[in-house]
């Protein structure tokens, strides 16, 4: 929809005149095909009775979104036709209208009858609707009067883009520092489901962060990337369990072994691009979930490894007493300080939030340094063009592999940091959801954007988790909060790319007026 | 590696020699039994009708395409490389052969002064110890990054580009992406430069400025051009030789001068003369258009 009002807004300003048989048209036949589809899905519900299934209908939704299409549609067509103040005015009535109710609504239960649909949380979605259509008609009216007062849409991207390049590293840091003073925050008893949710979106941050070395910068589609997630949790909990070797030694083996998994996978596919490629990584994905599966006798199969040893904060335990020969990590902090520490749970939660920030902050540190060496170059320059890197001497292949390598490398780490925090890992945390999840993250920040990987995942991860109330609407939220950065930021929500080198200003002779 | 110790150079031997090159894919045979020379300091250009296998001569060259049958001797200063025998992007990396597309082909994503770092992608990869040493901020790699920008500032200042040296590659107009495509392949100091139609597109002044360009890398840089050019006046204005191919064969090879009286030349380029007054008329207007 948006899209196409985009491509005709070049007619606004000059005063159409409306077609109206047309335009009643096209809404007839979208009210038609709302009630095509309504008629069976939301139309008839099967109700599971005493006797049985029993079937239920609800006509009168199925004719409110009949109506509700039909009006929507006409304001579509005000909006291209190039009078988009009264689509503005119409959409934004309903929605006042639809707010208006919803908030009275538990005061006054009367009001109830003016809501179209029985679920509350529908009346919600429904609000969305004709909000988006408000936006969208204030957008486009807006862009008229610039255009008709002669600025283009083009210095408003430049101005941003420019804005956005001086203002990013301040972001960064802003938000490294709240990052670090969370769990110091007086939240009162929601504290430790907080700190517990921002734990979980740091880990998706740094397997972001991850994955975007691989899809990002190296423009290698990998739809498999949680296999090496796997890799590494496994490789910590295996270690672990069957050596007691400590989470400090199995972490960098963990990324070892998980960068090792990226060459093997790197290698078959180093032909493949596009398409073929992302098929072949979500293969491998799935083979390495089907291997912990059914190689139980080593990796205990469905039932997963439990009892995977927890961190220790270098050597100093956080249980509530210290196995023979070690010290617990109050004791440790009550001689440093000179004052009393007992047992507290929610130190092992500080902790852990505290060891994958700062492995996500080394993640993020890697990629920025990396992206102004050769290698980080010759990713970005492989993403552009493979033909262009081999005329120029680049070796496609190690350029490929460093980039499966490092990018599995972190994922290892990750997966490492989520078997200690979980004390368990099963192939069911493995599933090719998760690589969507990440990719979505990767793709929906802009590729190769550090920052809003971070919003992405906040937005995705963080907002579901909260608003866990919401129960299977959770995911309805998810994908329509794709499909929205999908209308309006094609490119990723920070889209903004900034040069990894720029000409430093000539010391010999002063810049030629060109 | 076929590299050979670096051998005494003679004077007769010519930078790039070319013997019985064969390409065939499948029945289809591309090119059939080519034979030239690029002598060293000298823009070879070699021309003929659409489809006539100048780009498949340039692909077996820069190693995309393995030849069917052939030896592609480089002797350069650095030593002597027998290119079919070294695979893909070797050829750039260890005997520096340059080459450019004919359809762009930029890192349109990346600004301008990437694009020329890029090219310098081996030498700054050996100064940074394969990366791990520049990661953690020691070896000499940002002194080698200065000398890479100071190299990419020259090769900018001489193609009119340092204006838009931080605007991405893909904004600049089509001239300046011709210029900087060349640039680019002037980056990995090459011995030899491989050209592929670099005036397509191009408007008179700005192939006037492309012809000074070449001139310019020939004489300053002492290395080989080899060139393909579907425009007459880029040919014949700077090529101190021309080969030219006429479905896979070569139907003649010598001066400009030569080419233009040449008669296989002009029965290619027009087809067969019914009359016999007409190839003197053609040849005078190809003169005429040439010259």
């Amino acid at each position: 929809m948006a899209a196409n009002a985009t491509s005709t807004s070049p007619a606004i300003g000059v005063a159409a005149t409306l077609d109206w048989p047309e335009i009643l048209k096209t809404a007839v036949f979208a009210a038609a095909i709302t009630f095509l589809l309504a008629i069976s899905i939301v139309g008839v519900e099967t109700q599971s009775g005493p006797g049985g299934l029993t079937l239920s209908t609800r006509f009168p939704e199925v004719a409110i979104a009949v109506v509700g299409v039909f009006f929507g549609s006409m304001a579509l067509s005000l909006i291209r036709g190039g009078y988009p103040v009264p689509a503005m005015i119409g959409a934004g009535l309903v929605t006042g209208v639809l707010l208006v109710v919803l908030v009275l609504e538990a005061e006054n239960p009367s009001l109830k009858y003016l809501l179209p649909f029985q679920a509350v949380v529908i009346d919600w979605g429904a609000v969305i609707i004709p909000a988006i259509i408000c936006v969208r008609a204030a957008q486009v009216a807006w862009r008229a009067r610039r255009q008709a007062t002669g600025a283009g849409d083009t210095a408003i991207g430049i101005q941003i883009g420019g804005l956005a390049r001086r203002l990013m590293p301040w972001v960064g840091l802003i938000m490294v520092v709240v990052a670090i003073a969370l769990p110091w925050l007086p939240f009162g008893s929601s504290q430790r489901k907080i700190i517990d949710i921002c734990t979980l979106v740091l880990t998706y941050i740094m397997l972001g962060w991850g994955l975007n070395i691989v899809v990002g910068l190296a423009g290698l589609l990998d739809l498999g990337y949680v296999a090496f997630y796997a890799v590494g949790a496994y490789s910590y909990a295996m270690l672990g369990a069957n050596f007691g070797w400590s989470f400090w030694i199995c972490l960098p083996l963990a990324g070892i072994f998980a960068a090792s998994f990226g060459v093997l996978l790197g290698f078959p596919v180093l032909r493949l691009r596009g398409d073929y490629l992302a098929i072949v990584t979500l293969g491998f994905g799935e083979m390495v979930r089907i291997i912990l599966i059914n190689w139980w006798w080593v990796t205990g199969g469905p039932n997963g490894i439990n009892k995977v040893a927890r961190p220790s904060f270098f050597g100093f335990t956080f249980e509530r007493t210290a196995p023979e020969g070690h010290r617990t990590v109050y004791d440790l902090f009550s001689s440093v300080f000179g004052q009393e520490f007992t047992y507290n749970p929610y130190w092992r939660v500080v902790f852990l939030y505290y060891l994958i920030l700062a492995c996500a902050l080394v993640t993020n540190v890697f990629t920025l340094r990396v992206r102004r060496m050769p290698l980080g170059r010759a990713w970005e320059a492989l993403r552009e063009d493979e033909t262009a890197c081999r005329a120029l001497g680049i070796n496609p292949t190690n350029t490929k592999l460093t980039a499966f390598a490092v990018g599995a490398m972190f994922a290892g780490f990750a997966g490492s940091f989520f078997g200690a925090r979980q004390g368990f890992v099963s192939p069911e945390s493995f599933v090719f959801i998760e690589s969507a999840v990440i990719l979505a993250i990767v793709v929906l920040g802009g590729l190769g954007s550090q920052v809003g990987i971070v919003l992405a995942a906040i937005v995705l991860i963080g907002l579901p988790e909260l608003f866990r109330e919401l129960k299977d609407y959770r995911m309805l939220a998810f994908g329509m909060g794709m499909v929205l950065i999908m209308i309006w930021r094609p490119g990723g929500l920070l889209a903004h790319r900034d040069p990894t080198i720029r000409l430093p200003k000539d010391p010999a002779k002063p810049k030629s007026p060109a | 590696m076929s590299m050979a110790a670096p051998q005494p150079q003679t004077a007769v031997d010519p930078l790039l020699r070319v013997e019985h090159l064969s390409m065939r894919f499948g029945g289809l045979v591309a090119i059939d039994d080519v034979s030239f020379e690029a002598p060293q300091n000298q823009i070879t250009a070699i021309i003929g009708p659409n489809g006539a296998g100048k780009t498949t001569v340039f692909n077996c060259l820069t190693g995309f395409y393995k030849p069917t049958i052939g030896r592609l001797t480089l002797n350069a200063p650095h030593g002597r490389f027998l290119l079919e025998q070294i695979d893909g992007f070797r050829i750039a990396q260890r005997a520096r052969v340059a080459r450019t597309f004919q359809n762009i082909r930029l890192f349109a994503g990346m600004s301008v002064l990437e694009n020329l770092i890029v090219a310098q992608h081996n030498k700054l990869m050996r100064a940074s110890g394969m990366t791990l040493g520049g990661l953690f901020g020691f070896g000499g790699y940002r002194e080698a990054e200065r000398q890479a920008v100071e190299l990419a500032r020259d090769w900018l200042d001489r193609t009119a580009l340092t204006a838009h040296a931080d605007a991405p590659a893909g904004s600049l107009p089509y001239g300046g992406q011709r210029r900087l495509e060349i640039a680019r392949a002037m980056c990995i100091d090459p011995v030899l430069l491989c050209l592929d139609e670099p005036a397509a597109g191009l408007n008179a002044r700005e192939s006037h400025e492309l012809n000074e360009l070449l001139l310019r890398i020939r004489d300053e840089h002492k290395i080989g051009v080899l060139l393909i050019e579907h425009d007459m006046s880029v040919v014949m204005g700077i090529s101190d030789h021309i080969v030219v191919l006429d479905y896979g064969r070569k139907i003649a090879d010598g001066a400009p001068a030569a080419i233009r009286q040449d008669a296989n030349v002009i029965r290619a380029y027009l087809g067969e003369p019914e009359h016999e007054d007409l190839p003197s008329a053609v040849a005078a207007d190809i003169e005429k258009r040439g010259g």
